[in-house]
């Protein structure tokens, strides 16, 4: 009985909120036209450029609000333009115009700098694309910051878990045993059979470095107001080089040989067969890294459509509606974090696996 | 912009489509996954994990779809 009461009250207090909002609406005769066109602006929402605005890369962290009231961390901008030129990014002005105490004038645009004279001109020749001097950019953003913030918890933690076996092998350090079972899983898991027994310990640490990598990095970018990293194609690109880089460095003769002249087929369709086996060579990396970045971006992606819905239908009743569904994907992406990591680093075992697996002798 | 709105209509649909025959595929590995575990309880660790590495590659195949409709909108 007690559990209805409460129940009726807090519906009550949503719906008088839901009145109130649609009074301050539909009362707009009685303002005038600008504030009117004012209340209209603010009102109306684009999604797409929010979506987006959380998911790109950006020189300043934006943690809440919009507009005057938003509460943004702003980071460093590091420029190579014939010298360091070092700065932080609350220094551009609204139109996004600054000048350097070396006399260069820079523009941001786009969250791109330009190097512009010095009536910050910018000179297009595409739409959107000014054609101005890009300096180097080598800027801490948000995701370089996030970067660097997980592979310093990642040295933490193993550090302090490789100390922290005495002598018995037995572990003391407390989480370490989380850490240990996730460890042993990949060794006997994804690395034996794979790699083959005698060969596994050289591929370890790079199958181990790429799965906690990506692990901590997906689980991260779940948080709210945090930077979106393995939803970056740059980032992914770069660990699919890297699988790349050691499956063909590491080849032996056997390998080569089933792609370029295959055993057991007749001679002409090897030749047929090569162009295709060359291509795969580069396309397999390249679906690793596609396969990341488009699950972690979709993830990210169907969460912030959830809530921006609420932001469309104007009524705070549809909070009741929306958050649960954007949990429920939450919860989902931390499972898609788990997979996605998993199987990043499965595919990299068997490519690796098959570069370096001898032919099976029959005792 | 009429031509932009057809373009945008075309690659939603081309992204329903993908999820429409990924869908296909992940049911069809699960329902063998539950068959083969139903016949041999006992193999259902490996059975589980192998069902949901290839439900994994099917999502990427199916992403790739996504990815090409989002680049057919915003460019």
């Amino acid at each position: 009985m007690l559990k209805k009461i409460i129940f009726f009250i807090i519906i009550s207090i949503y719906i008088s909120f839901t009145q109130n909002l649609y009074s301050n609406i539909e009362n707009s005769d009685n303002l005038n036209r600008e504030t009117k066109e004012l209340n209209n602006e603010k009102i109306k929402i684009d999604p797409s450029k929010l979506i987006i605005k959380h998911i790109i890369d950006s020189h300043e962290w934006h943690l809440f609000g919009s507009g005057k009231k938003s509460i943004v961390i702003s980071l460093p901008i590091i420029l190579w333009d014939e010298g360091f030129k070092v700065f932080m990014s609350n220094n551009f002005n609204n139109k996004g115009n600054f000048q350097h105490k070396s006399g260069s004038y820079y523009k941001i645009f786009n969250d791109k700098i330009y190097k512009t004279n010095s009536n910050y001109n910018l000179y297009f020749t595409k739409i959107n694309e000014p054609s101005n001097k890009k300096p180097l950019d080598i800027s801490i953003t948000k995701n370089v910051f996030l970067i660097l913030f997980s592979s310093f918890l990642m040295i933490i933690i193993f550090i302090k878990l490789s100390l922290s076996y005495n002598s018995n092998n037995y572990v003391k350090y407390k989480y370490g045993i989380l850490i240990e079972s996730l460890i042993l899983f990949i060794i006997k898991e994804i690395s034996i059979p794979n790699i083959g027994l005698n060969k596994h310990e050289k591929y370890l640490p790079f199958l181990l470095t790429t799965f906690f990598f990506i692990l901590i990095n997906n689980l991260l970018g779940l948080l709210p107001c945090a930077p979106n990293i393995t939803g970056n194609i740059n980032i992914t690109f770069v660990l699919s080089l890297m699988t790349f880089l050691i499956t063909n460095l590491n080849g032996n003769i056997e390998y080569w040989k089933h792609i370029f002249w295959m055993p057991n087929i007749p001679i002409g369709i090897r030749f047929l067969l090569a162009p295709i086996e060359l291509i795969s060579i580069f396309v397999r990396p390249l679906t690793l890294c596609i396969r990341l970045f488009a699950n972690m971006t979709a993830g990210h992606i169907i969460i912030l459509s959830f809530i921006c819905l609420i932001f469309i239908f104007k009524n705070i009743l549809s909070t009741i509606i929306f958050i649960p569904f954007a949990l429920f994907i939450s919860l989902l992406e931390i499972l898609v974090a788990f997979l996605q990591a998993f199987i990043f680093t499965n595919l990299s075992a068997l490519f690796i696996g098959l570069a370096v697996k001898n032919e099976k002798k029959e005792s | 912009m009429n031509t932009n709105l057809i373009y945008i209509g075309f690659a939603a649909v081309g992204a329903g489509l993908a999820v429409f025959g990924a869908s296909f595929g992940i049911g069809k590995i699960g329902s063998s996954a539950m068959d083969a575990i139903s016949r041999q309880p006992e193999a259902s660790n490996k059975i589980q994990t192998a069902m949901i590495i290839a439900t994994a590659l099917i999502e990427g195949a199916a992403l790739f779809g996504i990815v090409t409709a989002l680049l057919a909108i915003f460019k």
